[in-house]
Parts: structure tokens; sequence; C-alpha cells
């Protein structure tokens, strides 16, 4: 039932009214080591009291905590991915070695003079020439392609000389002027940075990022929502409780407390499930991106959820759950209904 | 201790409940609310317990305005009063010592001074020796014994009973009223809403009698 707007009535002139009491605590009576030690006994009983009553329905709990854990493996699954993706580009970025592809014409001899003026050029660091023989066997060996070259009468493929530009050259403008330089040579038929795929690759991870994040805050969202659904339930389910509680005085933060602390093991323990569930299937990865790595000659080692990045982990799950059910309380206790 | 003074009380949908209800009630008083099922008898208990809010008028707690009193001064007004309720409003969950201790945690008291209250306040009601009992396995006149011990556990200059002897029988009723005179005694203001007639007019108090939302007899 709803009460009548009081504005509109007018008012009774007040009788005597004695000041109340200035000022009203929390806690009552005993010395404040008391107190202390009263307040400390509430926190401890609501955590253990919280844990307790999920572990006493534990098939809701576990369905609540599949999905949430699921969510932030996800997350966090979708996070290390790009990590790795990363570390693995990152090494990469450090070469700008510069191709330069061989006219057909132009023969072993000259070649080799040519890498040798090329060599004594200031900007140039060093210089490999591959010789059409060296490209075919180390095509042969790394394309899988070697039994189909075999049928070939001619070997295609052209003289390549590789030059690494000098340390002192990083800014973009001069190291293209150096490869205008090469590509006007007349030997040459094209010239490129080997590093114009990393870049293609960077700005491929660098959405990857993007999404990472918008897809982390979606599903923090999600977890949020779940957690807050999961604390209402609850608080309904208990609803005589919080009722009686009241009647015999308390305030809203003593009914909220054992709901915070729900929410705060939902959250946690959701989170160290998805670092179970992230953590076990990178394991299950770690032999495939092993021989993959191998293959390229790589060095590219696995990176597992750090420490850092664990504790991170779970420090957000717990607070997402203490939010959610705060968020939910802060709702249901701001309606003054008790019944 | 509680003064009502024209204190009306209207809902939308049924019009007004409570219509100019004004009365004082003295510390150390005791009185027994009565009146037909919906003559507001419970709308009145509802709005000193600060569940609900009056239209209009004025309702003193312990010299405290009720209707300027903030959301986040309630707990502590509520915590002056001792409520008794006809269905004992107990936690089936929780032991007779966790009902009854329920206030004194809210209040904060340490883990010491909880035990030794809630001794007091069981042996006061004769229930000694069931605070590891659940409540169900109570019959109802020790439920309501509980309830009453939760009441008063607390020392609360106030208490509030909402038709408490109304699933006991006669002796029960006697014994629960006996104990209601020993808290008077003390000092306790005691306000009973109940339209048993015999235990009125047994114990000889001061009557407020509502008609129709008014105040007939005070």
């Amino acid at each position: 039932m709803k009460r009548v707007n009081k504005n509109r009535i007018k008012k009774d002139p007040p009788i005597k009214q004695v000041k109340p009491e200035k000022r009203q605590t929390t806690l009552a009576g005993g010395t404040v080591l008391d107190k202390f030690n009263a307040y400390r006994d509430l926190h401890a009983q609501a955590l253990f009291s919280s844990l307790g009553r999920m572990l006493s329905t534990p098939f809701n709990s576990i369905m609540t905590i599949a999905v949430l854990a699921i969510s932030i493996s996800l997350a966090s699954g979708f996070y290390i991915a790009v990590v790795n993706i990363h570390q693995l580009t990152g090494n990469l970025q450090t070469s700008s070695q510069i191709s330069l592809f061989l006219r057909d014409e132009v023969s072993d001899v000259h070649a080799k003079k040519l890498s040798e003026n090329i060599r004594d050029n200031q900007s140039v660091q060093t210089v490999q020439l591959i010789s059409k023989d060296q490209a075919l066997a180390e095509f042969k060996e790394y394309s899988g392609f070697g039994s189909a070259i075999n049928v070939l009468k001619k070997n295609p493929l052209p003289i390549v000389i590789q030059v690494l530009p000098n340390n002192t050259l990083t800014d973009k403008q001069s190291l293209t002027d150096l490869l205008k330089s090469f590509q006007q040579m007349p030997e040459v038929d094209f010239a490129q940075f080997d590093l114009q795929w990393v870049e293609r690759l960077q700005a491929i991870v660098e959405v990857a990022q993007v999404f990472a994040t918008l897809l982390n805050i979606l599903l923090s969202t999600a977890v949020l929502v779940v957690i807050g659904n999961t604390v209402r339930l609850e608080f309904y389910s208990r609803r005589a409780e919080v009722v009686i509680s009241k009647l015999v005085g308390a305030t809203n933060g003593f009914i909220r407390r054992p709901f915070l602390y729900t929410g705060f093991w939902i959250g946690f323990i959701s989170g160290v499930s998805a670092w179970f569930i992230v953590t076990i299937l990178m394991l299950i990865l770690r032999g495939s991106v092993e021989r993959l790595s191998g293959l390229y000659q790589g060095d590219m080692h696995l990176l597992f959820l750090s420490f850092p990045e664990t504790v991170f982990l779970l420090f957000i799950s717990s607070l997402l759950g203490i939010m959610g059910a705060w968020v939910v309380l802060f709702f249901e206790l701001r309606s003054n209904k008790l019944q | 201790m509680i003064h009502f003074l024209n204190v009306i009380k209207r809902y939308e949908e049924t019009g007004d409940v409570l219509r100019n209800v004004s009365f004082d009630l003295e510390r150390g008083e005791m009185a027994f609310l009565t009146g037909h099922s919906g003559a507001g008898k419970s709308t009145l208990l509802r709005l000193i317990a600060v569940m609900e809010r009056c239209t209009r008028g004025q309702i003193l707690v312990d010299g405290q305005d009720l209707s300027l009193a903030k959301e986040s001064q309630l707990p502590f007004i509520r915590r002056k009063m001792g409520f008794i309720y006809q269905d004992y409003k107990l936690l089936n969950d929780r032991t007779v010592f966790d009902n009854v201790a329920l206030p004194l945690i809210i209040a904060g008291y340490g883990h010491q001074e909880v035990t030794r209250r809630v001794r007091a306040s069981l042996e006061k009601v004769s229930l000694q020796g069931k605070e590891k009992k659940y409540p169900l396995a109570l019959s109802g006149g020790e439920q309501q014994r509980v309830g009453i011990a939760r009441a008063v556990v607390n020392k609360p200059p106030i208490i509030i009973a909402d038709e408490p002897t109304g699933n006991l029988d006669p002796e029960l009723s006697a014994e629960i009223m006996q104990l209601f005179r020993q808290f008077q005694q003390v000092g306790v203001t005691i306000l009973i809403a109940t339209h048993d007639i015999s235990l009125i007019s047994q114990l000889n108090q001061r009557v407020l009698k509502l008609d129709h939302g008014q105040l007939v007899v005070s």
C-alpha cells in the first residue's frame, strides 16, 4: 500500500520534542577492544556463514560458478592469447631487413660484385647473398614442395641480397630513402622491407587487443549481472531473516554484510576456477604451439598467466562479485519495505 | 514514553485507517490496545515500529519525533523497543541461543556479554537449558517465550506485543501476562494489542480501544 503524499496535508503544530541523543553509535557497551572484537567477529561470522550457505546448496552454487568461470576464462583466455601473439610480433619488430630481388639475367658473379658494393655503403651493416641454388635448397627444405620443384626444368627463384641497415638508421624516412636507392639500381628487380608483413600483423594484433578489451568489458558486465541476480535470489530466500533483523534494529550495513560476502565468494571461486580452465587449456595447447614454433625456427615460448596477472584476475573477479551484490542490495534496501 | 497526537494514517486504496488518534503512555505504564479486526491495531503498532510513517500528526517515542527521523536513524529507534508477535517471528534455522542473541549481535556486543545476557534473558522466561534447541522443536508457548526473551534481551525501555497470546491456551497466556507484569514493575513501558477480553479483565490495566480507526476508550 502506498502512502498518501504528506505534502498535500497541512501539518499540526508540533508538540514538545526532546532532542535525540547527540551521537548514535552502531556499537554498544564494553571497551574499545571489546567493540573491535565484536566487529571483527561479525565479519568473520559473515565470511564463513556465507561460504557455508553456498556449500549447503552445492548444485545451485556449482551451476552459477560454472557459468561465471567460463565467462571469466573466456575473457582471460583471449587476453593471454593476445599477450602471446604480441610477444611473437614483438620479437620480429627488431629487424628492419631489406630484401633485394635481382633480375633474372644477372649472373652469380655480377651479383657477388654488387653485394660487395652495397657492403661499402655507410648505412649498411651486413649483407648476405643468397644464390639461386641456395634459395632453391632452402625452399625445398621448408616449403614441403620439394618433389614438385624437382619437376621444374629451370630454377624459378631469383638471386636475393639481404641487407641489414645500420643501427643508426631508425626513422622510417631514412630507411625508405635507402630502400629507394636500392630500387633504382639496374640489377634490382624490386626491393622490399621484410618487416612490412610484420607491420600488418602488428596492426591485426592491435585490432585483437581492442577486441579483447571490449570482450572483457562485456564479459565483466555479464559476471556483474549474474552475481547480482544470484545475490538477489538469495536475498529473497532469506527475506524473513532480513525483516526480523530490521525489526530488532539492524542497520542496512548489517543486513548487507553477509550478502556482500556471498558476492565475494562467488566471484573469488569463479576466478580460481577460471584460472584453472585457462591453465589447463594452455597446457593442452602447449605441445602444438611448440611444434609450430619449431617449424619456424622460432624461440617462442607459450606465456601462461603470470603471478601478478593471476592476482589481478582473482582481485577483479572478487571485486565484480562484491559490486554485483552491492548494486542489488542498494536497490533492495533503498525501499523501506518490511514485509 | 509513547505519545500520539492527532495521528492519521491514510492509504490510497482503503482511506483512513487511523483517524485523529491521540494518547500518551508514560514510562512504566502498561496498556492494552483492543478493537475489532481491521480497527487499526496493527497499523498503529507498525507506526510505532516505523515500518510505516503516519500521514499526518505526530508520534514521539522516547522524546524522538518519528516523522522527522531519518532513514538511517530508524535502526537505533527500533533498538529502544522489543517487539513480540503472534507468529513469534523466530529464525527456524538458528538455535534458541542465536535467536535471542540477534539484537545483541546487531548492537555490537562482545561475545562474553552476549552469552551472559542471553543466559539471563532465557532464565527470566524459564527456558534455561534449551539454548541449543531449534525453535520448531519447542512447543508454541516455549516459542513465544523465546520471542519474549529476544524482545527483552537488549533491556529496551519499551515492549510492543501484537496478539502475544493469540496461539496459546489460557494457562500459558496468564503465564506470559505475568512476565509482562514483571517487566512493567522494573519500569518498562508495555503496549499489548489483543482482542482477548478475558485477559484484559484479569489484569485491570489501561485499555485503548480502537473503533474504525478512532480511539473510543483511552
